[in-house]
């Protein structure tokens, strides 16, 4: 299967991401699934001349390629023209250059939310930069190629959304399309993997014993659940990052902050400062999605008065200050 | 005289273009060409100040730590706010992982596989050049990419993930690391040191960290295995040390504490002062008027204007470009060896990849002190309150050099922010003195167009530019 890359408005970190995938090589994993690369920016030999000389044979026609997996944002502006980039040695619009390719690609990606839904470049005030994704402009299906766009294999724009992508996002989705193909069914409704869209960033997260007692951290550094106070999104964004280790052992809420979302169209500008938890009388607005919030309320008032002291206590520090109790030899019933 | 407009460059973070003006097959002018735009400072503005911290490292994918950095010293320097010493030592860390898995992945993905071309197949060293270093499917590419996910899983640890992590705050870190983790960390940059000593230096780092002077690397090299002693072959044949000089005028902001703040040229380190840059946007596509300071400057875009052949700007220290990186970080910190390079051939191909790698042999014990460093228990993040007026100077060093972020915070949100990024000083463009930036410069007298060698890829890779942070 070969796969060809091309990179656009964005910042190039879907790539780096990519190579920290573990544990063996990347490009070994690729080979051994017969993936190869026609042309990445930021990996393949072939620079100027040589490397638009792949692109026109694949433009064309000439030279067959199976999967066009496009990095960043798609920058229309200014006036439409596509001059906000350019292609090196070329002078074309990249927009351009992504319509024609999609054309003769069997399967179109969208590496990254910049590239599914548009990224911070949609997001800034007004959109000077009139970005957009590939097959989106935010939750709005459109984008550069249309809402009704089908690849040759019968495909809409496969979204690999996240800010960046986890690595096995990439090399799994790309494995499966080698391996067994891709349907609709594989997809949520915003175009991305179900494999890993169907979980949410809260599944797995090392902090639920805080979540459970709504034992919440009140500054950046505390244990406790981001939930309440600081901003995580985690019970509402789709992905499975606290199921699948980001850098061996990671993950945003492992780090010791919020998720903010970045697998969701518009994370951008969720309307309020993104370390701070909007709220209305106190209680958090964007409670789990489906979630009754009464029932929400009540569990939440329920488990807080039933909160542990070790749990409570441990939530506002950064290092643990009580450790769980050690039963007793004899003690027990 | 002819004209060639040569891109898009392979292998470097972004889109680069560069037009030449040739005479007689050699670079009389050069102008160095940033196609894209992205307007990260106008997505800044109206914005709460701390989500900079969560909007900045999306500039780059390479280089995102060192963007939330610079975020964070500048809120820090809004807030008035020390991180605590663990919170330090974390920061240090998690930069320093950054910019050392940056030097590798440039050394052994970026710029050596152009010794691979078929350009080069009648010298001696070709054959195993090809088989190590060849894009993608050299036996080099198969080790790194295992021993640099491995090395990033310091991140895990310390940041979350990486790229694009919240961890680095304004006072500390959000992560702290427990005495168990700490093992875990040493254990991982011991890993990583084995890695280094076998297979990219072929001795141990402490010795690398001593090479004093040319003749005494040169010395060292001869006959040793490696892929560094592999590369100063390379460069003795193809005469790397005179290839890519631009003014030898470096500039750093000092970094870990362990590398001063300056600037260099003509044998003397000066004291660095931030009120002497300004920023020309003359020949971008963006408005001009007279050179600002990036405290009160703009980004406006000007697409149509005539003239203009970049969106990036040219950043100006005391009115002269400069060059930044990891030469310049070396030099400005009077390393010995760069000292000597410099005083030898000026700044060159090979004093960029010589800085690089024998800072990456110096960090890594450094880092390994660091960890031992922490105090598990002790706070990683102090506490402080933002200001509803104010502004905020943060200035870091990438691994590609000196990123600078300005910041204005007005009724409570961000009022102004301007940033400088390393290569928008390496790859700026002329001003409105027709200065030249240093990418400018290193290229002019070399060969290049039908049937040259690909000299102007080395040259335009040593840099390691950045381009996606260029054009911010």
């Amino acid at each position: 299967m070969k796969v060809l890359w091309l990179q656009s408005g964005g910042c190039g970190g879907c790539t780096q991401s990519l190579l920290c995938s573990e544990p063996r090589s990347l490009f070994d994993e690729l080979r051994d699934a017969g993936i190869e690369f026609v042309w990445h920016p930021a990996l393949s030999e072939a620079s100027g001349g040589e490397a638009l000389a792949v692109l026109e044979a694949c433009t064309s026609g000439e030279l067959a390629f199976d999967v066009l997996c496009v990095e960043g944002a798609m920058l229309r502006g200014p006036n439409g023209s596509g001059r906000f980039h350019l292609m090196a040695g070329n002078g074309r619009p990249l927009t351009e250059w992504v319509t024609r390719l999609a054309g003769h690609a069997k399967w179109v990606f969208a590496i990254g939310s910049c590239t599914a839904y548009g990224g911070f470049s949609a997001n800034t005030p007004g959109n000077p930069l009139e970005a957009c994704g590939l097959q989106y402009d935010e939750q709005t299906p459109g984008g550069l190629l249309g809402a009704d766009f089908r690849s040759a294999g019968g495909l809409p724009v496969v979204n690999i959304a996240g800010c960046p992508t986890h690595p096995g996002w990439i090399v799994e989705s790309l494995q499966k399309l080698a391996l067994e193909g891709m349907a609709d069914t594989d997809l949520d409704e915003l175009g991305r993997p179900l494999f890993y869209a169907g979980e949410l960033v809260h599944h797995g997260c090392p902090r639920n014993e805080y979540y459970e007692f709504k034992a919440s951290a009140e500054k950046q550094s505390d244990l406790g659940c981001l939930m309440e106070n600081l901003g995580c999104k985690g019970t509402q964004a789709h992905a499975d990052c606290n199921l699948r280790a980001w850098n061996g052992s990671g993950s945003c809420l492992r780090g010791g902050f919020a998720c903010i979302a970045c697998t969701e169209p518009g994370f951008e500008s969720p309307g309020h400062a993104f370390q701070e938890t909007p709220k209305v009388a106190g209680i958090p607005i964007g409670l789990p999605s489906d979630m009754p919030k009464a029932w929400f309320v009540a569990l939440a008032a329920l488990s807080k008065s039933a909160t542990p002291k070790r749990v409570r206590d441990n939530a506002v520090v950064d290092h643990l200050v009580l450790r769980p109790a050690i039963k007793k030899k004899g003690g027990g019933k | 005289m002819s004209r060639i407009v040569v891109g898009p460059f392979n292998r470097v973070e972004g889109d680069l273009e560069v037009s030449l003006e040739l005479e007689g097959g050699r670079i009389q002018a050069a102008h160095v060409n940033s196609p894209l735009f992205r307007g990260f400072e106008q997505i800044l503005v109206g914005r709460a100040p701390l989500d900079a911290l969560a909007i900045v490292p999306r500039i780059c994918g390479i280089c995102s730590v060192a963007q939330s950095a610079a975020a964070a010293t500048a809120l820090a320097d809004a807030m008035g706010v020390t991180p605590t010493p663990n919170g330090l030592l974390a920061r240090h860390l998690i930069q320093a992982t950054e910019n050392m898995a940056d030097h590798l992945t440039h050394f052994y993905l970026f710029f050596m596989p152009d010794f691979a071309r078929p350009d080069y197949v009648d010298r001696s060293w070709h054959a195993a050049t090809a088989e190590r270093f060849t894009a993608i499917k050299g036996s080099a590419a198969a080790e790194v990419l295992p021993a640099r996910a491995s090395f990033l899983r310091l991140m895990g640890f310390l940041a979350g993930r990486w790229p694009h992590t919240l961890a680095i705050q304004p006072g500390g870190s959000t992560r702290a690391i427990t005495a168990g983790e700490r093992i875990r960390l040493l254990a991982l940059l011991r890993e990583f040191r084995s890695f280094l000593e076998r297979r990219l230096f072929g001795d141990a780092l402490e010795r690398i960290g001593q090479l004093a002077s040319k003749a005494e690397l040169l010395a060292w090299a001869d006959g040793r295995a490696g892929d560094f002693p592999a590369f100063l072959k390379i460069a003795g044949d193809l005469g790397l040390e005179r290839i890519g000089r631009a003014d030898d005028r470096f500039l750093s902001h000092g970094a870990y504490g362990l590398f001063p703040a300056g600037t260099w040229q003509q044998g003397k380190t000066v004291a660095f002062a931030p009120a002497l840059i300004t920023e020309d946007t003359e020949r971008a596509w963006l408005l001009a008027d007279q050179p600002r300071h990036p405290a009160a400057g703009e980004t406006i875009v000007a697409a149509d204007k005539a003239d203009a052949y970049t969106w990036c700007k040219a950043p100006r220290y005391a009115g002269r470009a400069h060059e930044v990186g990891a030469l310049a970080r070396q030099v400005v910190a009077g390393n010995p060896l760069l000292l000597d390079l410099v005083q030898r051939d000026g700044g060159s191909v090979m004093a960029r990849v010589v800085a690089r790698l024998q800072e990456l042999a110096r960090l890594i014990p450094a880092m390994e002190g660091w960890v031992q460093a922490l105090q598990p228990g002790d706070s990683f993040c102090a506490q402080g309150v933002l200001p509803d007026e104010g502004s905020g100077v943060g200035l870091v060093e990438a691994a590609r050099g000196s990123l600078g972020h300005w910041l204005t915070i007005r009724r409570g949100r961000i009022e102004r922010y301007q940033i400088i990024a390393p290569t928008t000083w390496n790859f700026s463009p002329r001003d409105a003195s027709n200065q030249e930036g240093p990418l400018e410069k290193a290229l002019l007298g070399l060969a290049a167009g039908e049937g040259a060698p690909p000299t102007i890829q080395h040259v335009v890779r040593s840099f390691d530019p950045c381009m996606v942070c260029t054009v911010h």
